[in-house]
């Protein structure tokens, strides 16, 4: 056991480095109106994050599930995921809402504590994507609780992500 | 001067006890080949909520509305009951083994009542577990305090960690034996592997973290931290009972600060043991926890024998 | 101590007088028992104080052997103590409680049993002549039997009251044939003159007695395995009769306990301590397993009632050990353990079953899977309760923690004083109380979670309404004993101490074997102490200066919302919260080598063929008292079969029976010769 902790040791890290050039030229899209910036500063060294899957196809799960590993360590920028609700301050929603997911979103958005933040991840988040017009979803998280900001892209990769995570919290230290 | 050791410790507890969950982390992100979080990060998350708003179940009690208060100032209590970094004053009061064991278990009990109260479907289960582990930890606990206790003739807390470590030579074995008991004690109250897995997103695994699921804002806040000082309370005992070295024996400042560096040197020496363990080993199947809460009882009933 | 019986007398006559008219004659119990109690409460508390005991010998009787002697020295003191202050409480209790009998049952009856019962009690504790003992004895037994069938509409409550009366009768038997044997070789019944011919009885027929004592008031008592009548009966009686029964009345077989053993048959062989430690220990750990897989709250508390006899058994276990070593310093350690324990087990419990009692008052049901969310209907009884199970837990600054304490002082000195082997039953003893007051924390939270926290899982529970004022004020009153009984833990035991040493073993020790002040008590010269007034002072402290600093110093705007429970988005029922069954399973598996647990599991589905669309499943986990099954039915078997072999000599035939008549007396005629 000592040596494969020796070895994990040993190991280069091969983690994302941020590259604050990019980071400024990030535009993330918002919705609604704006998160106040006091808020913003509140979360800035530690935010909670509840993942709520509305409907979606999985693929940004993966997404976010990489999230944690060892090359994209969201964790040392103090952000980190909950198990509930009631300890989140920011609600990561995928997926285009079927209806069976309308009433558990809208009681996750109720659950979560005030100050929260509203994040839309995927395309299919945003308005529907390629579910868009489909009898059984409503067409995006803003329909059915005020969305704060929008991660694109279908899946967007953890890279995209995480700028945007960054950029939400104006975050570059690390 | 009693007085102002006292207070010192009530505010080190609280003070110092997020540090040590930091500490923790960080070990074990670097063991997993990560950055991980800086070490003052749990510091950070208490102060986000206490600046959080706060939902309240419309199914609690008033049970639910003060278990964090009462659970957060037990763990205060006892941390200034215990010896942490000076062991010439005399705390008579409050400073009993058995009357530690029984403080902490009032935490036990509000918190459990506490996951009892929303009436979710996790709460309930969570406190079932949490009330299995703790009520058969609790034999290995005073056994493993009795046999310290025996060896220094003396149950006060202060007392036994005022001893000279290198006068009980012959009770090695029985100290040893004692401490791998206490160590399984302090696994299985502290919340952490093989007992439960303090990261865990799961609800069906989870035991702690059922118990807090339905609270936010600063009645979570008081939960996290009490947790944490529990954590402190038990590196201390382990630090200060099983090894007494440089513990201030006088109120002499250079002593009291070599006090205060070698509480935190084996506090934090006992949150990497700890860290490693989580590392190598996975969290195990519940019915077989008894297994090893008895495997800790037996280990200090030996030790016990072991004295004559 | 005239007036004191002359009180119950007139009560219990009054009542029956009063019969016809319910209101009346429930006032008039009530009166008389509360007058009754407070000069019980006065006289006794100054008998223990002052330290001058009463002696009243009538010798008007005209039968042999019989004399209607009583007194009162520090140990009966105390125990009338204990028991007028639980009669108090629970007679002002009564008063509100008995009102939903009104027109269902005969009140004036239950008054009369209930004083015949106090005064059964009262005079057993202070009969000195084991003839009379026994006459009281059975009163108290009798009128107890009464109580418990008095809601006799219930088939259970009068198979249960059948069982009591078999079990305190085989207990009787026992009881009777150890005071013959003292007579036997002391020639009186009197207690002082067996005591001062004890040093006449041989070894064996000392034994014996022990046996035959420890059997006969150990079934009073309630230990494992002669408790069976216990969780049986003391639900079926009204709710504040039961907490007379199962806090003072199981106590007079320790009472006697100490009294025989301690007292009149001294010197004691080191055996019979260790042997009371060994019963006790199974006694309290099996006690709280039992108590966990019960979901009837009286049962529950019942068998709460075997758990704490245990822990008292162990305090006196080590007493008896220490006094058979000569080391009386130590063994009045045990006993005021013991003493103590005894006096703060009337408290918590006698609270706890009156608090049960108005929960079952405004349920309709004694089981705890149909409570839930009482806590906003009945918040002053759920405080009361809570009370109870804290202090019932250990938990400071509570009356339990203290005596549990001490006990585990006194067995703490065993293993450090003792013999190889002595010395392991030490600390298996200290094994069992420490995993007994786990187990009851977890019991406790079981209970009080299941009764008053979550949501009604009922609808007896959605409608249950707060008691009425008298009940509140006896549980109220109760409520504050633990509390202050905790605060002045120190002037407590150093009352104990005097009644402990008053006994005739412990007459030379004038060295005190504890270190009390008003702040607290210390023992052993100092090996361990505890203050409970500097605790709660702390816990006050630090509980004001975290609310405060959390609530109004950092950050005073936050919000607090009232809104839905989260889970996961589901709408939550009644039924998806955990149960009394379901909370105490994982300990159930865990000693199911003890509990024998059977569990069956039905599944209805929608198409009986393929099995595919389950509709429903049900799940019955059941544990049985394993004494059942495996000790009194084999039991009742071999009764049962010897009792058909027996029969056969009933042949019917004359000729027959001249013959037994005939070889009966030519037997009589060889013993005379």
């Amino acid at each position: 056991m000592l040596s494969l902790f020796l070895k994990i040791l040993k190991t280069p890290k091969n983690i994302v480095r941020i590259d604050s050039a990019e980071l400024d030229k990030l535009q993330v899209p918002e919705l609604g109106k704006k998160v106040h910036e006091a808020i913003k500063k509140k979360f800035r060294g530690s935010l909670a994050i509840r993942e709520v899957d509305a409907g979606s196809d999985n693929s940004c799960e993966q997404e976010l599930v990489a999230l944690s590993n060892s090359t994209y360590d969201v964790e040392r920028f103090g952000i980190h995921f909950v198990a509930s609700p009631r300890h989140a301050d920011m609600l990561l929603v995928t997926g285009p809402v079927t209806r069976n997911m309308v009433e558990p979103l809208k009681r996750a958005y109720e659950a979560t504590p005030a100050p929260k933040i509203v994040v839309a991840v995927g395309d299919d988040a945003i308005d529907g994507g390629i579910f868009k017009g489909s009898y059984a979803t409503v067409d995006g998280v803003s329909s059915v609780i005020p969305v704060d900001y929008c991660i694109p892209g279908n899946p967007p990769s953890p890279k995209e992500i995480l700028y945007h995570l960054l950029k939400i919290l104006e975050t570059t230290k690390a | 001067m009693n007085i102002v050791i006292i207070v010192l410790q009530l505010i080190l507890v609280p003070l110092v006890s997020p540090l040590f969950i930091g500490l923790i982390k960080k070990v074990k992100a670097l063991l997993q080949n990560r950055q991980g979080s800086s070490l003052i990060q749990p510091y950070l998350d208490l102060w986000k909520l206490f600046h959080k708003d706060e939902i309240i179940s419309k199914d609690a009690s008033v049970i639910f509305r003060i278990a964090p208060y009462i659970v957060f100032s037990v763990t205060i209590v006892v941390g200034a009951s215990i010896p942490l970094f000076a062991s010439f004053i005399k705390n008579g009061l409050t400073g009993d083994m058995l009357m530690v064991v029984y403080t902490l278990a009032i935490g036990t009990f509000f918190l459990s009542l506490a996951g009892f109260d929303i009436g979710g479907a996790f709460g309930g289960f969570g406190s079932s577990r949490e009330m299995t582990v703790s009520a058969l930890a609790e034999g290995g606990l005073i056994f493993s305090f009795i046999t310290v206790a025996l060896i220094n003739h003396s149950s006060n807390l202060f007392t036994i960690a005022a001893s000279n470590p290198f006068t009980h030579s012959h009770y090695f074995l029985s100290l040893t034996l004692a401490l791998g008991g206490f160590f399984i004690v302090l696994l299985a109250e502290t919340a952490r592997y093989p007992f439960d897995n303090p990261a865990t997103h799961l609800e069906l695994t989870m035991i702690h973290e059922a118990m807090i699921l339905e609270y936010s804002g600063k009645r979570l806040a008081l939960m996290e931290w009490a947790a944490a000082n529990k954590l402190l309370i038990f590196c201390a005992l382990l630090g200060n009972l099983f090894f007494p070295f440089g513990l201030a024996a006088n109120t002499s400042i250079t002593s009291l600060i070599i006090g205060i560096i070698s509480f935190m040197v084996k506090g934090g020496i006992v949150c990497v043991v700890i860290a490693l363990i989580e590392s190598s080993i996975a969290k195990s199947r519940f019915f077989r926890l008894p297994d090893l809460l008895m495997v800790s009882f037996i280990l200090n009933v030996i030790a016990i024998g072991l004295i004559f | 101590m005239i007036v004191l019986i002359s009180l119950f007398i007139i009560g219990s006559f009054g009542s029956l007088m009063l019969q016809n008219n319910d209101e009346y004659s429930n006032a008039w119990t009530t009166f008389f028992a509360i007058a009754g109690s407070l000069w019980g409460l006065i006289f006794s508390g100054l008998t223990i104080i002052s330290g001058s005991g009463s002696a009243f010998v009538a010798k008007s009787s005209s039968l042999p052997f019989l004399s209607f002697s009583v007194s009162i020295d520090y140990l009966s003191a105390f125990f009338i103590f204990t028991c007028s202050l639980i009669t108090l409480f629970s007679s002002l209790y009564g008063w509100g409680y008995v009102k939903h009998y009104y027109k269902k049952y005969n009140i004036g009856v239950l008054g009369f049993f209930y004083h015949l019962f106090i005064a059964g009690m009262f005079l057993v504790i202070m009969a000195t002549n084991s003839i009379f003992f026994i006459i009281v004895w059975e009163i108290m037994s009798i009128a107890s039997y009464f109580l418990v069938v008095y809601d006799h509409n219930d088939e259970e409550n009068v198979k249960a009251g059948f069982l009591y009366l078999i079990m305190t009768h085989i207990g009787t038997a026992f009881i009777i044939s150890a005071f013959l044997l003292m007579y036997s070789y002391t020639g009186s019944f009197d207690f002082a003159a067996i005591k001062s011919g004890a040093g006449a009885i041989p070894l064996v027929a000392k034994n014996l007695i022990f046996l035959f004592a420890f059997i006969g008031f150990g079934t009073k008592a309630g230990l494992i395995p002669f408790h069976i009548w216990l969780p049986a009966a003391h639900p079926a009686a009204p709710s504040h009769v039961s907490s007379i029964l199962s806090s003072v009345m199981i106590k007079t077989g320790i009472y006697m306990f100490i009294r025989i053993f301690l007292d009149m048959i001294q010197p004691a062989p080191l055996w019979w301590g260790l042997f009371i430690l060994v019963m006790g220990s199974i006694s309290s750990v099996l006690g709280v397993l039992f108590a966990l897989t019960e979901h009837d709250i009286k049962k529950l508390l019942a068998y709460h009632s075997i758990e704490n006899i245990g822990i008292i058994l162990l305090g006196l276990g080590s007493a008896l050990t220490f006094t058979s070593l000569n080391l009386p310093i130590f063994a009045v350690i045990g006993l005021t353990a013991s003493l103590f324990h005894t006096l703060n087990h009337a408290t918590f419990k006698s609270l706890l079953f009156l608090s049960a009692g108005s929960v079952i008052n405004a349920t309709h049901t004694r089981n705890m899977e149909e409570y839930g969310g009482l806590m906003k209907h009945m918040p002053y009884t759920a405080f009361f309760f809570l009370i109870g199970s804290m202090a019932i837990s250990a938990l400071p600054p509570f009356n339990g923690f203290f005596s549990e304490w001490l006990t585990f002082q006194a067995l703490f000195n065993g293993i450090q004083l003792m013999g190889f082997y002595p010395k392991w039953i030490f600390i298996f003893s200290t094994g069992s109380l420490a995993f007994t007051g786990g187990l009851a924390l977890a019991c406790f939270v079981k209970a009080f979670g299941a009764t008053f926290l979550a949501r009604p899982r009922s609808s007896h529970a959605e409608h249950a309404k707060e008691s009425s004022a008298s009940l509140l004020i006896g549980m109220g009153g109760l409520a504050l004993v633990p509390l202050l009984i905790g605060i002045f833990s120190g002037n407590v035991v150093y009352l104990l101490e005097n009644v402990s040493k008053s006994l005739a073993v412990f007459k030379q020790t004038s060295k005190m074997s504890f270190l009390t002040t008003p702040l607290g008590l210390s023992v052993n010269s100092g090996f361990a102490s505890v203050s409970d007034p500097a605790f709660i002072l702390f816990l006050l402290i630090t509980v004001c200066m975290v609310v405060v600093i959390s609530r109004y110093l950092i950050n005073r705007s936050q919000k607090e919302t009232v809104a839905r429970t989260w889970d996961c988005g589901t709408d939550l029922t009644p039924r998806m919260e955990i149960t009394a069954t379901g909370f105490a399973r994982s300990i159930v598996m865990i000693f199911k080598g003890i509990l024998k647990p059977s569990i069956q599991r039905d599944i209805s589905y929608h198409d009986s063929e393929s099995r595919y669309l389950p509709i429903g499943k049900t799940i019955t986990l059941k544990t049985h008292d394993m004494h059942h099954t495996h000790f009194y039915q084999p039991l009742y078997d071999i009764m049962t079969a010897l009792a058909y072999k027996i029969k056969k000599i009933q042949s019917g035939n004359t000729n027959a029976y001249i013959l037994y008549i005939f070889i009966a007396l030519i037997i009589a005629l060889f013993f005379i010769l």
